[in-house]
């Protein structure tokens, strides 16, 4: 059975018996709009380097469950919103596809944190989409962790519409896993919005970690600023795809865009590529990405004062991935990711 | 302390050093000085360990050990120190865990327990005192935004919670200016004891009227083409590098 026809199947059997005030319909456009498609291969320019139509060689099984959730008007949640993906693989391979809500209402503060687990060594795929709404004067800062194992795999898309003048934070941590793609999509749909995006990728093994960042904006005197910085060993593989949209209404915007790399072994590598697109004459944008090795000469300076090779190896990329830890604000998340890559540092580069 | 026979090193298959000899004992303190491209930094690399440098003749020994089959970490636990030319700048590494991790690793290296907290923090404030370094300084990251003399204030704070046995300052003057001099040269000379010595890379005498060697040497071409007391720095200054240049043309010819 072709892979269109497999997921029509199943598509078919979640279908349910009564209507659904039009979302049936909507279900079945956005169905056949996937048939046309198809699992986008390598010449797909977007998917040229994450290889996803490879994981349907497999048979899967697939539980379904969306979540939807409104923080209200003027509504200030005093500790961050945690939502745990938890996948049990321990008798199947498992292809789950959470469709996630939230609308952030006016004046409303919210921090929310994903995380990943599977259960058990069978193959595992999520295909995540979460769509967030920030209305005026809200704010939310949004923490997706991603340290799952190397049996599971993921396209997690998050969009973010910002409706109303409001700020916006993400940060996106991603540690391990098989194949790994992050849509982050962050539309700014009126005026003075701010948007702040930060990423971290430290991937070892056979892992692919590839990012793909969208900041869209519409309308004038919008700020964003993005810094992803990612560390790749052994065979690991990356990708960052920074795209930034100025339309032409959306004059006085301020963009920046930053990715930087560092490789600690031959064979793993990297592919980057920010992009501007601006139709708008009066706006401050850059964009850069750099790829390279460990600072040698910092390495030198550290052994030079009695610092082991290794121990000098872990400070320097610790100290490499710190402005990117200072931008998770809730402390105990903050200790949580430093304790995961220092685990990671003493277990990979050992 | 140190001894070294008939050094000869270079980098990427170009020999800078050609036949060093040199013997340092402790309580001394030594001055290498030397036109621009003499060898004077490259002595100072191959001496702390530098990768990108290869030795190709000689020996090195010091304190009864082959330092040229140490680590550079290890040459630093046995009790060498380089004040960098150009101290490097880590954002994100915080200036005191660094030197905490630099003493503890050392103290490892030699069978010590690492130190408690209280202990590390009182020794610090001890020597911050004694090289007039400010802890604002040292709350930042290492190194980074740092002026000139900064960090080479920093350089020598680190020399003092290191304690090294040798310490080599490898054109410690460079970029600074004479205030900057004057007050980590005094740090320097809070840090010199009977049992302790000091190899000083300069190409200008006036770091020596901070510092005073016991010895001067002077560099050309790879090699120690003169020795002699303190006043020779005070020759150079006035004769300049020419009378040397010229003296070993005569030689060679």
């Amino acid at each position: 059975m072709n892979t269109i026809a497999y997921f029509k199947e199943r598509f078919d059997q979640f279908q349910p018996s009564e209507d659904h005030g039009g979302l049936d319909k909507i279900r079945e456009q956005a169905f056949t709009a996937f048939s046309n498609m198809g699992i986008p291969g390598t010449k797909h320019e977007e998917w040229k380097y994450t290889r996803v139509a490879g994981l349907f060689n497999k048979e899967f099984q697939l539980p379904a469950d969306p979540l939807t959730g409104t923080i209200t008007k003027g509504q200030q949640i005093e500790h961050p919103l945690y939502i745990y993906h938890v996948t049990d693989a321990r008798s199947v391979n498992i292809l789950s596809q959470p469709r996630s809500l939230m609308i952030v209402n006016e004046q409303a503060q919210v921090q929310v944190v994903e995380s990943y687990s599977t259960l058990g060594n069978n193959e595992s795929f999520t295909n995540q989409v979460m769509e967030i709404i920030v209305e005026n004067a809200a704010r939310l800062e949004y923490y997706k962790i991603q340290n799952d194992g190397s049996n599971t795999n993921q396209v997690s898309t998050t969009h973010i519409r910002q409706v109303g003048k409001s700020f916006t934070h993400t940060v996106t941590i991603s540690l391990n896993g098989g194949l790994v793609r992050n849509n982050l999509n962050v539309i700014l749909d009126a005026k003075n919005c701010e948007a702040h995006l930060y990423g971290l990728y430290f991937q070892s093994g056979q892992s692919h970690i590839d990012n793909h960042t969208i900041v869209d904006n519409i309308k004038p005197n919008c700020l964003s600023n993005e810094l992803y910085k990612g560390i790749l060993s052994d065979s690991a593989t990356g990708v960052f795809n920074g795209k930034i949209f100025v339309r032409q209404a959306a004059q006085k915007t301020n963009a920046y865009q930053s990715n930087k790399n560092i490789l600690l072994s031959d064979s793993s590598s990297v592919n980057t590529k920010p992009q501007l697109e601006i139709f708008a004459d009066d706006v401050k944008c850059t964009h850069g990405c750099t790829v390279g090795r460990l600072n040698e000469e910092g390495l030198f300076y550290l052994q030079s004062r009695g610092i082991s090779e290794k121990t000098a190896r872990n400070l320097l990329l610790s100290a490499y991935a710190s402005d990117i830890l200072e931008q998770i604000k809730p402390e105990a998340l903050k200790l949580y990711v430093e304790k995961l890559i220092n685990h990671r540092l003493e277990k990979d580069l050992s | 302390m140190l001894t070294i026979q008939n050094l000869h090193a270079g980098i990427e298959g170009k020999k800078i050093l050609n036949g060093i000899n040199l013997h340092i004992k402790a309580g001394e303190v030594h001055a290498i000085m030397g036109p621009n491209g003499s060898g004077k930094s490259t002595l100072a690399s191959v001496l702390a360990g530098r990768s990108d440098y290869e030795v190709l003749e000689g020996s090195v020994e010091f304190l009864g050990k082959n330092l040229l089959d140490l680590s550079p970490e290890h040459r630093a636990a046995e009790g060498l120190f380089l004040a960098f030319q150009y101290p490097v700048e880590i954002p994100g590494l915080n200036s005191v865990n660094f030197i905490k991790t630099a003493v503890n690793e050392i103290r490892k290296y030699r069978g010590e327990d690492p130190l408690d907290a209280v202990t590390f923090l009182k020794r610090m404030k001890e020597k911050m005192a004694l090289v007039n370094i400010e802890q604002t300084l040292l709350s930042r990251s290492l190194n980074e935004g740092f002026s000139g003399g900064e960090k080479k204030r920093n350089e020598v704070f680190q020399m003092a919670m290191l304690e090294p046995k040798l310490a080599i300052l490898d054109e410690t003057d460079s970029g600074l200016d004479i205030d900057a001099i004057r007050i980590v040269s005094n740090g320097v000379n809070k840090l010199r004891r009977k049992d302790n010595a000091i190899l000083v890379v300069t190409h200008y005498q006036r770091l020596l009227d901070y510092i005073v060697p016991d010895f001067v040497h002077v560099l050309y071409n790879g090699r120690i083409v003169k020795s002699g007391p303190k006043e020779l720095a005070l020759e150079l200054e006035e004769r300049g590098y020419d009378f040397i240049k010229n003296e070993n043309t005569v030689e060679v010819a």
